[in-house]
Parts: structure tokens; sequence; C-alpha cells
């Protein structure tokens, strides 16, 4: 007889007319008797489909047993010796899409909440104060990492372990990358995210803030200055707009400006804190990513009566992470399917004050496989906004190869690199994350970090053999 | 790390710094800026560096008191330090031998506007400097100015000091003089460089501006720094802050410099009134 199979365990989270208007954390997380139910319902599969699906091939079936048999501390050791940041990585990743899809449990049942699990050991750790694991002696080769988001957090920690010396360097005030500026409070407490930087210091590195690489320091001067090999993690920061007429009222924003105003610059406390922001009545976000929900969900927080999210495709096309685009509903943001911009219209004095759209309807499938929007002719209508989110995706910021001209870039403005070992056109330089896929997940970022890191360390024990292998 | 060696009250509401940024000293351009930052609630705030000493490692920076950020940098003071500082950002003024060259500084736009006229003074250009402010006690570096230009003329609104102008009004005459000018740098408010724009305009002078728009991060990761230069949007932070005055959207630019005002005021009050009830329960 198969054994029975409970239902998956629910986490609390604040009650949506409540969290509306807080910037606490929307989940609140298993208690440890809720985490022990739900890591008894993993089924210990003798050949686990989990593991394949998580980038970084965490040994989930074997960090759960561990939980179940209640050796936190093992738990702790298996997790983070594939993941770097698990209390991040519990929060944020698209579990849906990745381990949790692959769960044997997920055919007939729902499958294990894995990303669950993995925050609660992640925040257990946490509580009791982090370990520091022991280090590989010195190397003596020193590493430079650029940016200071999850693939450059990783590579660093990873490296550090195998005993390099290695500086990040940081063109924010602050460490995190999106962790930090983009991503809001609500959904990835700012205390986890230092709590994690924290942890990659504890292992030796050093991390140089306010420092932008390409104005203060070339790679070129880096490479010369003393440092054997350097990764690049700059992200994809560069907000796209729409250069549709309007775009430059008053009340329009970039994504990255209204969330970089918001969490990095904490203008929801101002005037407590230094830095404003506006936000007004009826709020458009324009998107349906993670970008776009979490603009979205920010400009409710602010005080808007109203929030649109404005999508040209349908609902089964959101890239957004389900249990967010769930959460955003509950709050009551509101969502435009099949609308695109066409204009934005504002008052004599320069301030948005409402937005032309057209009604789309889906064609046949383009180069994504998703099927292409196509403006109904005729059917434009005014919405009645006051700002304007957009929220349309980003692309890599050119600021730190502006004057590396041989390293190789794609047409999208991305970094070419080999994806199993992160190797760039340039020698001893190498990069991953969102600077070599585009606007990705923090997870693959992560994976980016530990294979470039891995092949580093290879690379400076070996020098010798050829720089690049593969396509020309 | 960025400490203040050296104060200097230019006027009632102009400061300048001598700041501690050995690396940036060393790598930074004239027509560059930093962004700093006074406290750890702070706001990122862009400034121009006005001077630069690569042998000390130090900076100078020139500030005008207008609000929350630049009210708390002002009490600050030798031996203090900055909270951050980030640069050098912006592209570098693009120095060569032109001829003869204008460059017009109006207000705290004297300060960034010197280390331009040296280098191109050094770079063999016949530099004619006009400087202006409102009023006098808010003209400064007129002796700083004299060393670098091979003419200068020195003007106030109000006639209080040398010559009751408006720094475009020399401009003009010299434009107008038949004298060849192979172009022309101006910096200062907004107006006035629209204005020193639409001067030179019907000359078909070459003329540099170096615009003031709200910025965040300062290395094209926002997006609010942007202005409309020849019709196409351009971030101020990356690629410029410099550009063809000519093809400046001057109104967008103001408009856009107003996006906080209720909010910057609310805060400037704010700092008042914590600064007053701070001194009532010293005393
Ligand atoms: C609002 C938002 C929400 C998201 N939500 C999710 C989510 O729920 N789940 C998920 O998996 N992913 C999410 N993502 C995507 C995820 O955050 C990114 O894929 C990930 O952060 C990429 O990591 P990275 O290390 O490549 O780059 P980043 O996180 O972008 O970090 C790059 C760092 O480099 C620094 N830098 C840039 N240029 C320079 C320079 N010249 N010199 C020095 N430093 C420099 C930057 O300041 C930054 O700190 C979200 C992204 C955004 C913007
Ligand atoms: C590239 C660059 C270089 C600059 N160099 C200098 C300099 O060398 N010396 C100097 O005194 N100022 C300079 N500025 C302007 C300076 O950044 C602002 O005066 C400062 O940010 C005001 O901050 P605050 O908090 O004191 O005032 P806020 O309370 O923020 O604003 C007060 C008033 O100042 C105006 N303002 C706000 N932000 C800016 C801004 N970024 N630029 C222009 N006006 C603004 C607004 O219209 C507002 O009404 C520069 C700006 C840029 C973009
Ligand atoms: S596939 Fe699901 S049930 Fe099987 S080991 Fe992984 S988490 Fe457990
Ligand atoms: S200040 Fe952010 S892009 Fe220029």
């Amino acid at each position: 007889m198969p054994k029975e199979i409970a239902p998956r365990n629910e986490m609390p989270r604040q009650d949506p007319r409540v969290r509306r208007r807080n910037f606490n954390e929307v989940a609140l997380g298993y208690d440890l008797e809720t985490a022990l139910a739900e890591a008894e319902r993993c089924l210990q599969c003798k050949k686990p489909q989990c593991i394949a699906g998580c980038p970084v091939q965490v040994r989930i079936p074997e960090f759960i047993l561990a939980l179940r048999e209640k050796d936190m501390w093992r738990a702790v050791e298996v997790l983070k010796d594939k993941n770097s940041l698990p209390a991040i990585c519990g929060r944020v990743c698209p579990q849906e899409t990745q381990c949790e899809i692959q769960c044997v449990l997920g055919k007939k049942h729902e499958p294990v909440a894995i990303g669950r699990l993995e925050r609660f050991v992640a925040d257990w750790e946490r509580e009791q104060g982090m370990r520091t694991p022991p280090l590989a002696p010195p190397t003596g080769k020193h590493v430079a990492v650029i940016g200071a988001g999850p693939a450059g957090l990783t590579a660093a920690g990873d490296l550090a372990k195998m005993g390099h010396k290695v500086t990040i360097f940081e063109a924010l005030h602050a460490p995190g990358g999106v962790l930090i500026y983009g991503i809001p409070e609500f959904r990835l407490p700012k205390d986890v995210v230092r709590a994690e930087v924290e942890y990659v210091q504890s292992l030796g590195v050093e991390i140089r803030l306010n420092t932008v690489v390409g104005k203060l320091y070339t790679i070129d001067e880096m490479l010369k200055d003393g440092f054997d090999a350097v990764f690049l993690g700059t992200g994809a920061g560069l907000p796209m707009f729409m250069n549709i007429p309007g775009e430059n009222y008053n009340g329009v924003y970039s994504a990255n400006e209204f969330l970089t105003r918001t969490n990095l610059m904490k203008a929801y406390l101002f005037p407590e804190y230094d830095t404003p922001i506006n936000v007004g009545r009826k709020v458009a976000v324009v998107g349906a990513g993670n970008v776009a929900m979490d603009s979205a969900r920010c400009a409710l927080r602010l005080g808007a009566d109203e929030v649109h999210i404005v999508y040209r495709r349908s609902r089964a096309e959101m890239p957004a992470r389900a249990e967010e685009v769930a959460n955003a509903e509950e709050e009551g943001i509101i969502f435009d399917f099949l609308t695109n911009p066409v204009e934005i219209h504002g008052t004599d004095k320069g301030w948005v004050c409402g937005m032309r759209c057209i009604r789309m309807e889906l064609g046949e499938p383009d180069a994504s496989g998703r099927r292409r929007p196509v403006p109904v002719p005729g059917s434009e209508f005014d919405m009645e906004v006051d700002t304007v989110i957009m929220a349309l995706g980003t692309q890599p910021n050119p600021l730190v190869f502006s004057n590396t001209p041989w390293l190789e870039r794609t047409k999208h403005g991305t970094v070419v690199a080999n994806e199993e070992n992160g190797r760039t056109k340039m020698e001893r330089v190498w990069a991953g994350g969102d600077i070599v896929t585009g606007a990705a997940t923090v997870i693959s970022a992560m994976g980016a970090g530990k294979r470039a890191a891995a092949d580093i360390d290879a690379y400076l024990k070996d020098p010798n053999g050829p720089w690049w292998v593969g396509p020309e | 790390m960025y400490r203040i060696t050296a104060r200097e009250d230019l006027a009632p509401v102009t400061k300048l710094f001598v700041v501690e940024a050995p690396e940036v000293a060393r790598k930074c351009k004239s027509g560059q800026f930093v962004i700093v930052r006074v406290s750890e609630h702070g706001e990122r705030v862009p400034l121009t560096i006005a001077d630069y000493d690569r042998q000390r490692g130090e900076l100078t920076i020139v500030f005008q008191v207008v609000g929350k950020t630049t009210a708390e940098l002002s009490t600050l003071g030798v031996g203090d330090s900055l909270a951050s500082l980030t640069g050098p950002l912006g592209l570098p003024t693009e120095i060569e031998k032109y001829g003869t060259v204008v460059m017009v500084g109006g207000g705290v736009g004297i300060a960034p506007i010197f280390p331009i006229a040296r280098d191109l003074k050094e770079a063999g250009n016949y530099v004619i400097g006009i400087i202006g402010a409102r009023t006098r006690e808010l003209l400064f570096w007129e002796d700083r100015m004299r060393t670098v230009t091979d003419e200068l003329i020195v003007c106030t609104d109000d006639g209080s000091y040398a010559r009751k102008a408006l720094v475009t009004e020399p401009l003009k005459e010299l434009c107008q003089s038949g004298r060849t000018i192979h172009r022309v740098w101006g910096i200062g408010p907004a107006i006035m460089m629209k204005f020193v724009s639409l001067t030179t305009k019907p000359f078909g002078i070459q003329t540099i501006v170096s615009l003031n728009s709200i910025m965040v991060d300062g290395t094209g990761m926002c997006g609010a720094c942007r202005v409309v230069v020849g019709g196409r949007t351009r971030f101020c932070c990356v690629h410029g802050p410099e550009f063809d005055g000519h093809e400046v959207d001057w109104d967008l630019l103001m408009a856009r410099q107003r996006i906080y005002l209720d909010k910057e005021k609310l805060a400037l009050e704010r700092y008042q009134q914590l600064c007053e009830a701070h001194r009532e329960t010293v005393h």
C-alpha cells in the first residue's frame, strides 16, 4: 500500500488587507512543527527528480532527510555545499518551474514545498549565528570580482573557500545587487541579504563599495595591477523605455528608478530617509515580470489608491513567479491583459495625466515560442493615470566595458562567455549572471558564479592550455 | 575615508570642501562629477569636481545650499567625513586646441568652469572668461579664474560689484565683435545655460553646457537623469553631463528638476525644525 500523502503545508502570510499598506515581509515562514510535517511528505526517492531541476544541484532529499532527523547543522551543511545564499533562494527562486515541477509527488499530488523548507533551514541557521566553514590554505592568488550581486557574491565565496584572496568592487554604497536595490523588503528583508553578505565577508572576502569599474579602474588596469583573474558580474541594470510620446513627463519612472528609490534609498520612510518618491492616486505599471509585480506592490504600499498591471499578452504568458502574482492579486492589484500603451498624456506643467492604450490579440507564435501580440485596429482608449512605471526589462549596462573593446559582446549587449566555465574572449576575464544571460534569475546567476569560480581555481593552478575552446 | 581636510566659505550659501579621495583624485578629469552621501539616511547628490590634487590625493567640491542635503553638508567641517563618495562619474570634457574659447560661469557654476578653463589654457587656447553672480557676496574665485584666462569679464546682476549685467550680455557683445570664437562653455543654473545657448545660436558657435538633472545612481542604471538632446533621450550621468547646448530641450530639463519640489521643501523644513530643537536643548 502506498503511504497516504498529506496535503502540502501552507505557509502563514500577513493578511492581504493589512500587508498592502506595509513593507513588512509578506510570507512568515514555517515553524519547526510545520517544517517537520512538510519534510515528512518527501518520498526520499531512490532516483530523485528534484535535484535535476535545481540550477545548482542542491542535494534536496538529503537536506530534507537531515531536517526530518532534526540534525539541523547537517541540513545546513548539505544545503550550503551547493547554495551559498539559501535564505535568499528559499524566498525568491521560481521553485514552481525548477525543483518543484520535477518533484515526483507533483505528478498526482502537490509537490514537496522545497523552497519553503530551504528557507526554514537557512533562517534557523541565521538565528543560531552562521558558522564559517574551513578555508583552504592561502594560494597567494588575488581575484577581482566586479559587482556584488548574487553572481559576484557566489563566485567570491567559493573562491575564498578555495584559498584565494578576493576583492569585490561594487558601484553602489551597499552590496547585494538587485537583492538590495530591486527586490522589496516585503519579499526579501534586507537583514537577510546583509546576513548573507556578512557570511561571504566572514570567508575573508573584501568588499570595496562606491567603486565604479570602467570609471575608477578599467579591467585592463586590474589585470596589470596585480589581479590574477577578474570575474565580471555586473548584471543587467540598464532600463528600457518604450520610446512612445510623453515618456519623459514627470511621473514616468523606469522600474529601476522607482525600486531603487523605494528599496535602496528607503523612500517609503521619507522624510526620515532623505530620498523622495512620487506616487499618485492611479498608477499603471507596464510589464508583467517580477520587476513589474514588485513595482506595482510597492506603489500600493506607498499609498496609491489603484494600481494596474498593463500587459500586452495574456495571463498565461506572464513571466513573474506564480506566488507573487497570486500575492499581488490578493492585495488588489488590477490586471489589464492584452493592453499596450501607445502614448502618455501630460498636463501643460509637464505632469502625467493619462495613458492612451490599444487592445491586443494573440497571433502566431514568435521566435520565443509565445503567441505574438498584435494590436487590434481602432481599439485605442484612454486610461486616467498620474504615475506610469515602465517595467519592460533591462539590458547589460555598457559602462564597465566602455573602455575594453576587446571584450566581445552580442548584439543584445550581453558579454560572450562560455556557459560551462564562464570564460570570455578576453584572457583571464570570466563573466556570469545577468550580464551574460540578460535578465534571468538569482539562482541562475549563482550557478554561473559557481561554475566560473571552479574554472578560475583550475586555471590559477594550471594556467597552461588554450584559453578559448569553442565557437569563434 | 572621504575625510574633509579643508573648508572655505566662499559666500554665505556657497561652501568649498577639500576631501580625501586619493583614487578618484588620481583618475578624474575636468568635467566629471562625484556622488556624495552625507549620512546613512542620506540622499545621493551629484557635485562637480571643481579641482583635484593628484599628489595629495584630494578633491575640491563647491556647493550651494539649496535643500536638506546641501544644508546638512554645510554643517560639516575639517576632520569630519562623508558617508560615501563615488566617482569619477560622467564623461570628461573634450580638451583640444580649438583656438579662442569663452568660458561662462554663473553662480556656483564658476567652480566647475575653472578646471576646464585651466585645461583649455594649457592645451594652448586663448581663453576668455565671463563670470557672474546675482550679487557681490555670491561671487568667488575671481583671482583663480584670472590665472587661467587671458581675459576675464566679471559681472553682477545687481551691479553691486564690477559690471552690472547678466553674463549673457558680455557674451553677446563678444559674439558681435567680429572676433572669431571657436567654442563656448556655459555652466550654471539651467536657465542661465539656456540663455547662453540662445545667445550663441544665431552666431553658429558650438556651445557646451553641463546639465544638472536629478540623479540617483549616476551609472546609467535608473534613468532618472534622462534629458532630451537633439530629439533623443540621453542619460545625463553616462552620456553627459556635457551636451551641445543648442540641442538641449531646456523646458523638459527644467520641468524634471521640479519633480520633487514639494517633498524637498518638506524635508528642508523638517530638518531646520530638528536643528532648531537641537539648539534649544543644548542651550
Ligand atoms: C525587481 C526585480 C525582481 C526580481 N525578482 C526575482 C525573483 O523573484 N526571483 C529570481 O530568481 N530573480 C528575480 N529577479 C532577477 C534577479 O534579481 C537577477 O537575475 C539577479 O540579481 C542577477 O544577478 P547578478 O549577480 O548577475 O546581477 P545583479 O544582481 O544585477 O548585480 C550586479 C551588481 O553589479 C554592480 N555593478 C554594475 N556595474 C558595475 C560597475 N561598473 N562597477 C562595479 N559594480 C557594478 C551593480 O551595482 C550590482 O550591485 C528580479 C530582478 C528584479 C530587477
Ligand atoms: C552632474 C551634476 C553636477 C552638479 N554639480 C554641482 C556643484 O558642483 N555644485 C552645486 O552646488 N550643485 C551641483 N549640482 C546640483 C546639486 O546636485 C543639487 O543642488 C543638490 O542635489 C541639491 O540637493 P539638496 O538635497 O540640498 O536639495 P533638494 O532638497 O534635493 O533640492 C532643492 C532644489 O534644488 C534643485 N535640485 C535638486 N536636485 C538637483 C540636482 N541634482 N541638480 C540640480 N538641481 C537640483 C531642485 O530644483 C530643488 O528645488 C550638480 C548636479 C549635477 C547633476
Ligand atoms: S522528487 Fe520530491 S519526493 Fe522525491 S526526493 Fe525530491 S523532493 Fe522528495
Ligand atoms: S542617474 Fe541613474 S541613470 Fe543617470
